[in-house]
């Protein structure tokens, strides 16, 4: 990986574009590319067993065709590949929808925020493995029941985006990032095997502590070791930060003005300054915040990356949009369109935060301090298949322990169940301090009466 | 796919002639020397469309085209895999460096092997050259979907949206290897879906339904639009009212069809040898033991015509086969690949597999279903007393110590053995192990369902199948 040169020659890419799209007569266009080098490296019992790199090159022309568009993605970014992706993206053009016609982002020549991200120097594939091994020796010997690391990888990548329209916008972006994961399998005579792991994630592999993401896959294995079967009922439930997330991420549809005028989303077109939560929730949506090392200053579109309110203290304030979903709700972009002829609408980055001068129902609740009974969930499983987001339920297995007076017993197996707005209404204690996680920002979230099916 | 040269590309899969061999020989000649025991070249050229109708409009009309190549190159039992969409020279030169480098090997390593060179090439899509022609237009492909979204509406008094989707993807593979190997095949993949969301006050209700083909051009003109919506329309209708199930341990018939997936996920990702590789699966040292009642015999087979998963060679070059992987009960075979063969001595059963040139191939399961039995579905729902059945399930997972999940997408009580009032939420819990030898009574109707399987080689298509099954007890998760 070189990380002082440009893997896209984003104005070579214009240009030929500016000449082709004359050829075929068209003068509105736009295009999003990205260039991809990677490197990952898995193991076995101390051996090297898979080492992958790929170079991946990708481009998605849109045009515009008397008032329709047409669009086509190539993984050829060469004269050739783009002259057939063009008449291809023309030949689509032809069956445009003219209810909903996407145009260039208002937004899409706007300052981008300042984003200052280190580019860090690739390990490169020989440093890589020698350190994953040295890892998953360390994991082995942190506990005599942890018989493997089945699931490990040691990976890190160079990545470059462009946005640029026949109208002058141009978009770039360069970043790099690294991640480490290490999944291990804890095994005792007479018992069922159990699995945990650590994720880590930064800017490059010098920023990857491989000592916390062996602590956390041993310590949480081992957690898991010694179980017992809960009993089918309700309970007082505090989600971890990454379990929460996944939740909220999952449901995002209530926040996200493409689903709303989908007719798939909980919330409606009025529902801005309605009441969803609990008063002690909030929550923004911050593709820039310093946690997330995938940071991109601008979305699809090439509308600049925004900082959005999206709960406060329960209260519903903003929905992400598109170019075109914010020009039919009369707002403007926010920096979550993606590029297509119906340009999907994704959050970007779940900031969730105890509401500003909010009290909770029982804010003496800690997850670490508390003597109730309530059941700790670590991990949610399955989410495409147990999650109804459009219904709004959710039945989902989960990894987790039942606390009571601070003793954690590991919960052999069982499914958490429930409706997102009724959970969302039952919050009763978000605790104070937050935690960045690979997916986003959250505290422990603790929820009233929630269902779980258990084995007894 | 066109007969002209398009471009400078070392590499060219538009055009597979003398110099594209000499071009493939040279790579794998310069792997060999440098001391690899196997190099093998996959080039992909991709061509696919996908279109989404909703409610009475075509909003989506996605076309994209991709070529690539991925080089993976063995020493011993590791491997090193590179995928490039850089067709040139210096690029695939690059590439294959690269992998050569992850093995600690280059050009100045002493080669104790030769390479013969590539056999004939063996070309398993020269009858397919018409795929493309006798599909449906564009044009043709739009109006048949716009005609099933608006006939939803027709037949569902409570729908409220409606979305119909279909894609298209050519995919011509070559493969190319240092033991002799060199074939290439077409393939043409179609995939149909429809989802109605109902809405009545408070009351909602999803319904999904999806069809896929492999090597049916007609698949969409034949598609039976007025069946397909009503019948979709019908199950929303019943779980819009539906109430949450009580969760617990009871008895379960599963339908067919896509409730085959429940064999798919519990007990045929661990028959991979991928799992095997990694000592996940609970059935590695099983074999020839009985793991599953007697009444279960379940095969996973490349070989039903037109079915989603079948494929005339796998992506590693080896011609597809029926592979019988339970027996009355017995476990007879693992699925497997190259790697797998190579770290764990089982043969290879043409399943090596991957989403595109980007992913390694691994083993992956095809066609996969558990075999007819001798009862009707009738006379399971009449063997229990208090129960569900499973009408239609929607997706699931097996986590890494062989847990399972699925959700219940259509669910009725059964009473005194008839069915009974619908239910929603629930979602089957278990593990593979426990439920195998559960499953004690199967039916005489058996049937395929075409699914999308994500695992270590990237999303393939895949079909799940089997006849009504009972499940003497597992659990339900509901509220």
């Amino acid at each position: 990986m070189n990380e002082s040169k440009n893997l896209i020659n984003g104005t070579k890419l214009r240009d030929n574009l500016s000449i082709l799209s004359n050829e075929l007569g068209l003068k509105k266009w736009d295009f999003g590319a990205s260039i991809s080098n990677d490197v990952s490296v898995q193991i076995d019992k101390g051996n090297p067993k898979q080492l992958k790199a790929s170079q991946k090159s990708s481009i998605t022309i849109r045009v515009w065709n008397d008032n329709k568009i047409g669009i086509t993605s190539t993984s050829d970014l060469s004269k050739i590949g783009l002259k057939k992706a063009l008449n291809s993206a023309l030949e689509a053009s032809y069956f445009g929808n003219t209810n909903e016609t996407p145009d260039f982002s208002i937004a899409a020549k706007d300052e981008l925020p300042k984003l200052e991200r280190p580019l860090r120097k690739a390990y490169g594939v020989k440093k890589l493995m020698s350190d994953l091994i040295h890892a998953e020796e360390a994991l082995l010997n942190k506990d005599k029941s942890i018989k493997s690391v089945p699931y490990n990888g040691f990976a890190e990548s160079i990545s470059e985006r462009v946005y640029i329209n026949s109208d002058g916008a141009l978009r770039h972006i360069q970043s790099t990032q690294a991640s480490l994961y290490l999944y291990a399998r804890a095994e005792e005579p007479g018992r069922k095997p159990r699995s945990s792991g650590s994720i880590k994630v930064g800017y490059g592999a010098e920023d990857i502590n491989i000592n916390e993401c062996i602590n956390e896959a041993a310590s949480r294995t081992i957690s898991h070791l010694y179980y017992k079967p809960i009993k089918t009922g309700k309970y007082l439930v505090c989600f971890k930060p990454e379990a929460f997330l996944d939740l909220i991420t999952a449901f995002s549809n209530i926040y996200n003005a493409r689903a709303i005028i989908d007719g798939i989303s909980l919330s409606k077109k009025d529902s801005i300054g309605r009441k969803i939560s609990n008063e002690i929730l909030s929550m923004n949506d911050d593709g820039l915040h310093q946690s997330n090392f995938g940071a991109c200053t601008f979305d699809g579109e090439g509308t600049p990356t925004q900082n959005i309110p999206i709960i406060e203290a329960g209260i519903l304030r903003n929905f992400i949009h598109s170019e075109a979903t914010a020009r039919y709700f009369d707002t403007r972009p926010t920096g979550h369109g993606g590029i297509g002829s119906k340009a999907s609408v994704s959050p970007d980055w779940p900031v969730v935060f105890k509401a500003n001068g909010q009290t909770a129902k029982y804010p003496e609740l800690n997850f670490k301090e508390s003597n109730e009974e309530f059941v700790l969930v670590e991990n949610l499983h399955a989410l495409h298949a147990g999650i109804k987001a459009s219904q709004g339920s959710f039945s989902l297995p989960f990894d987790g322990w039942l606390v009571k007076n601070k003793n954690k017993i590991s919960i052999e197996s069982a499914t958490i169940a429930g409706d997102f707005i009724n959970l969302l209404n039952n919050i009763i204690q978000v605790e104070r301090n937050q935690q960045f996680t690979h997916q986003g920002v959250s505290p422990h979230i603790w929820v009233n009466e929630l269902a779980i099916t258990g084995d007894k | 796919m066109t007969t002209a040269r398009l471009s400078q590309d070392f590499l060219e899969p538009h055009y597979i002639d003398d110099l594209f061999k000499k071009n493939l020989e040279e790579l794998i000649s310069y792997g060999i020397s440098a001391g690899a025991n196997f190099v093998e070249i996959f080039v992909e050229n991709i061509e696919s469309v996908g279109l989404l109708a909703e409610q009475d409009t075509l909003t989506s009309v996605n076309p994209s085209i991709g070529k690539g190549v991925g080089i993976r190159v063995f020493l011993g039992q590791r491997d090193g895999f590179v995928s490039t969409n850089d067709l040139s020279k210096q690029g695939l030169r690059f590439a294959l460096d690269q992998a050569l480098g992850m093995l600690g090997l280059d050009k100045s390593t002493q080669s104790i092997l030769n390479f013969d060179g590539l056999s004939t090439l063996k070309d398993y899509g020269a009858s397919k050259s018409n795929y493309l022609i006798d599909c449906p237009t564009l044009k043709e492909s739009t109006s048949k979907l716009l005609e099933a979204t608006h006939l939803l509406k027709k037949s569902g008094p409570h729908v409220n949206v409606r979305r119909g989707s279909y894609s298209k993807t050519t995919q011509e593979v070559v493969v190319a290897s240092s033991d002799g190997t060199y074939c290439r095949d077409l393939r043409l993949y179609q995939s149909i879906g429809l989802n109605v969301l109902a809405l009545d006050k408070e009351h909602r209700s999803s319904i999904g339904r999806r069809i896929g083909t492999e090597g049916k051009p007609s698949t969409l003109i034949d598609w039976d639009i007025e069946k397909a919506a009503i019948e979709i329309n019908a199950s929303a209708e019943k779980m819009l009212y539906a109430k949450y199930v009580d969760a617990g341990q009871m008895p379960v018939v599963l339908a067919n069809k896509f409730g085959g997936v429940i064999f798919h996920e519990a007990c045929g990702h661990l028959l991979e040898t991928t799992q095997i590789e990694r000592g996940t699966s609970p059935f590695a040292n099983k074999l020839n033991e009985k793991i599953a009642h007697s009444e279960v015999t379940a095969v996973d087979e490349g070989l039903t015509d037109g079915a989603f998963g079948s494929i005339a060679i796998d992506d590693e070059g080896m011609e597809t086969q029926k592979t019988t992987l339970i027996e009355n009960g017995i476990l007879k075979r693992f699925l497997c690949d190259r790697a797998g063969e190579i770290r764990t001595g089982h043969k290879r059963t043409g399943s090596g597999r991957r989403q595109s040139y980007a992913f390694a191939a691994a083993s992956r399961m095809r066609n996969t279903y558990i075999e007819k039995g001798e009862y009707t579905p009738e006379q399971l729902i009449e063997s229990i007393d208090n129960g569900i059945y499973c009408k239609s399930m929607g997706g699931g997972s097996v986590g890494a110590t062989g847990q399972f999940n699925f959700s219940v997408e259509e669910g009725y009580l059964i009473k005194k053995g008839k069915l009974a009032e619908p239910v929603k939420g629930a979602t089957l819990i278990g593990e593979a192990v426990e439920v195998m030898p559960r499953i004690s009574m199967c039916a005489n109707d058996l049937d395929l369902a075409a699914g999308f399987c994500g695992s270590v080689s990237g999303n393939i298509n895949v079909t799940v199948g089997q006849p009504h099954i009972k499940v003497d007890s597992i659990t339900i998760g509901g509220r």
